[in-house]
């Protein structure tokens, strides 16, 4: 973007929109939103507290082991559908349910089953990423050039060496964005997982701010949390990058 | 059945002396569509022999059959003798769309069959750089296939077809995803490496010319249902400069006698 023949840099809006919320916060409107200053001041004093770290310690945790299940379950089950066609047809109606179902509202059927515990999160989290990684990781699969699997079946590949050397490395590009995208999910999942159970992590952090009105320190913790979506997402964005140019090769 | 009895019968053609591929009775049907039907060829050792005909004449499906990729509806492919009927390490594959990893380099791509022969990692990549030399590619060993051109691409093919050392090479439109200076030379640069390489090569195309420069058989086919119409031997001498051939008197005949030929299946 240009403005008046400078080149303003992406972050600039970032900065406009930090200015505007300054200024209706100054203005005292509504209760619900400080001043950003206050809120940078807030997250400052937040991150040195205990209680926000311990919270941080158990969320990513919770975070961590439901993306890691998620993954190690949802990229052979895409595989298996991408190739099966029975696995497909018995497996596709379920998985693309509950890639668009309000999810949030299985969270309590999660607590029943889990408990008030990490457990229920762990499950929140996996809930909310599979689904994305399967579809995607099938699409993938499912767009391998068929030539590339006879080329491997022609040099004789036995079945392991065909999904380890052909398969996985073919569907890598889509398999990744699979993974970003229930990366974001997954943190939707560990927020309303932990919110909805109330006494564990960052759930427990925003209802003690949001019944307290302690507004500045709700909003850090938001911002946080956004802060952290978007870096892992970049990372794999990242990793993305490099197996782009052969998604843009591929027949 | 249909197979034995064509067995038995009277062969269309003299068998050769020495035949490595031999198709017997082979017939494949996609739904309603008979793709083949019947076919019986021998192809002898050592030679060019190349599958012709109009689209829709089953040649490249032929091809998967005798490289195991297809299975066929009826019928036998033997291969030294022995039938066949999966792929194995006597017939190698080079492919229309070339079939390269886009993820590996040149060398790994061409030392993939090795790969997966468990044949280990500093043998394997010696083999392969030999073979990227000969197929006119040294200096791309580290390169990615998105980083050459169609030509370059169809060569990483070739050297992994030859790398694994086959005794018969099936190539399905090799050049036909080519541009044409690059077919030309490809087209000159495969007659060489045939006189180098004692090898079979089965060879599908569509192009007469293409067909008629190389081959030292040309097998056509009929369409729907695909069944061999005429096989000619093109007697052209191919010793010299590859680039005479174009204006041979045999290599002119030959295809304007297969155009004839071919001209009613067309429209």
């Amino acid at each position: 973007m240009t403005l008046f023949g400078y080149r303003i840099p992406m972050m600039a809006s970032l900065f406009v929109w930090c200015v505007v919320w300054e200024i209706v916060g100054r203005l005292d409107l509504v209760f619900l939103l400080p001043p950003f200053s206050d809120v940078l001041a807030a997250a400052v004093g937040l991150v040195q507290t205990p209680s926000w770290q311990s919270a941080t310690v158990t969320t990513l945790r919770a975070f961590a082991m439901g993306m890691a299940l998620s993954i190690v379950i949802g990229v052979p089950l895409g595989i298996l559908m991408g190739r099966v066609k029975i696995a497909d047809d018995l497996l596709g109606m379920w998985v693309n349910i509950f890639s668009s179902a309000p999810l949030s509202a299985i969270v309590p059927v999660l607590m029943i089953l889990f408990g008030f515990g990490e457990k229920t999160i762990v499950a929140a989290v996996f809930l909310f990423a599979i689904w994305i990684i399967v579809l995607d990781t099938r699409a993938g699969v499912r767009h391998i050039s068929p030539s590339l699997i006879e080329m491997a079946r022609s040099y004789g590949a036995s079945r392991p060496a065909l999904y380890c050397k052909i398969i996985l490395w073919a569907a890598l590009p889509e398999i990744l964005a699979g993974i970003r995208l229930g990366l974001i999910r997954g943190v939707k999942g560990v927020v309303i997982g932990q919110l909805l159970v109330a006494i564990v992590g960052y759930g427990a952090l925003f209802e003690t701010f949001s019944r307290n009105f302690r507004m500045a320190e709700f909003w850090a913790l938001t911002i946080i949390l956004f802060a952290f979506a978007l870096l892992i997402a970049e990372l794999i964005e990242r990793a993305e990058a490099k197996v782009e140019y052969y998604a843009g090769a591929r027949q | 059945m249909v197979a034995t009895a064509l067995r038995n019968g009277p062969s269309p053609v003299p068998a050769p002396i020495d035949s490595i591929v031999e198709v017997r009775g082979i017939s494949k049907t996609y739904g309603n569509v008979e793709a083949l039907r019947g076919i019986d060829l021998d192809f002898p050792r050592g030679k060019l022999t190349s599958l012709l005909g109009p689209s829709g004449c089953g040649k490249t499906t032929l091809l998967k059959i005798i490289a195991g990729l297809i299975r066929a509806d009826g019928g036998t492919v033997a291969i030294n003798g022995k039938r066949v009927s999966a792929p194995g390490p006597e017939r190698a594959f080079v492919f229309q769309d070339f079939a390269l990893m886009p993820w590996a380099t040149v060398t790994r791509n061409v030392a993939f069959g090795l790969e997966l022969r468990g044949t280990n990692k500093a043998e394997r990549e010696e083999i392969a750089r030999r073979y990227i030399a000969e197929v006119g590619l040294a200096g791309f060993e580290d390169k990615y296939p998105h980083e050459l051109s169609g030509g370059m691409r169809q060569r990483v093919g070739l050297a992994r077809a030859l790398s694994v050392d086959a005794d018969v090479l099936l190539l399905d439109e090799p050049f036909s995803a080519v541009d044409e200076q690059n077919r030309r030379k490809f087209q000159e640069d495969l007659i060489r490496l045939r006189t180098n390489q004692n090898k079979t090569f089965i060879f599908v195309t569509h192009s007469i010319e293409e067909a008629v420069y190389i081959s030292d058989r040309i097998v056509l086919l009929s369409p729907r249902p695909g069944r061999v119409s005429q096989i000619i031997e093109p007697e052209i001498d191919r010793s010299g400069d590859p680039e005479r051939i174009h204006r041979d008197r045999h290599y002119l005949d030959t295809v304007e006698e297969i155009w004839q030929g071919l001209k009613q299946y067309v429209e």
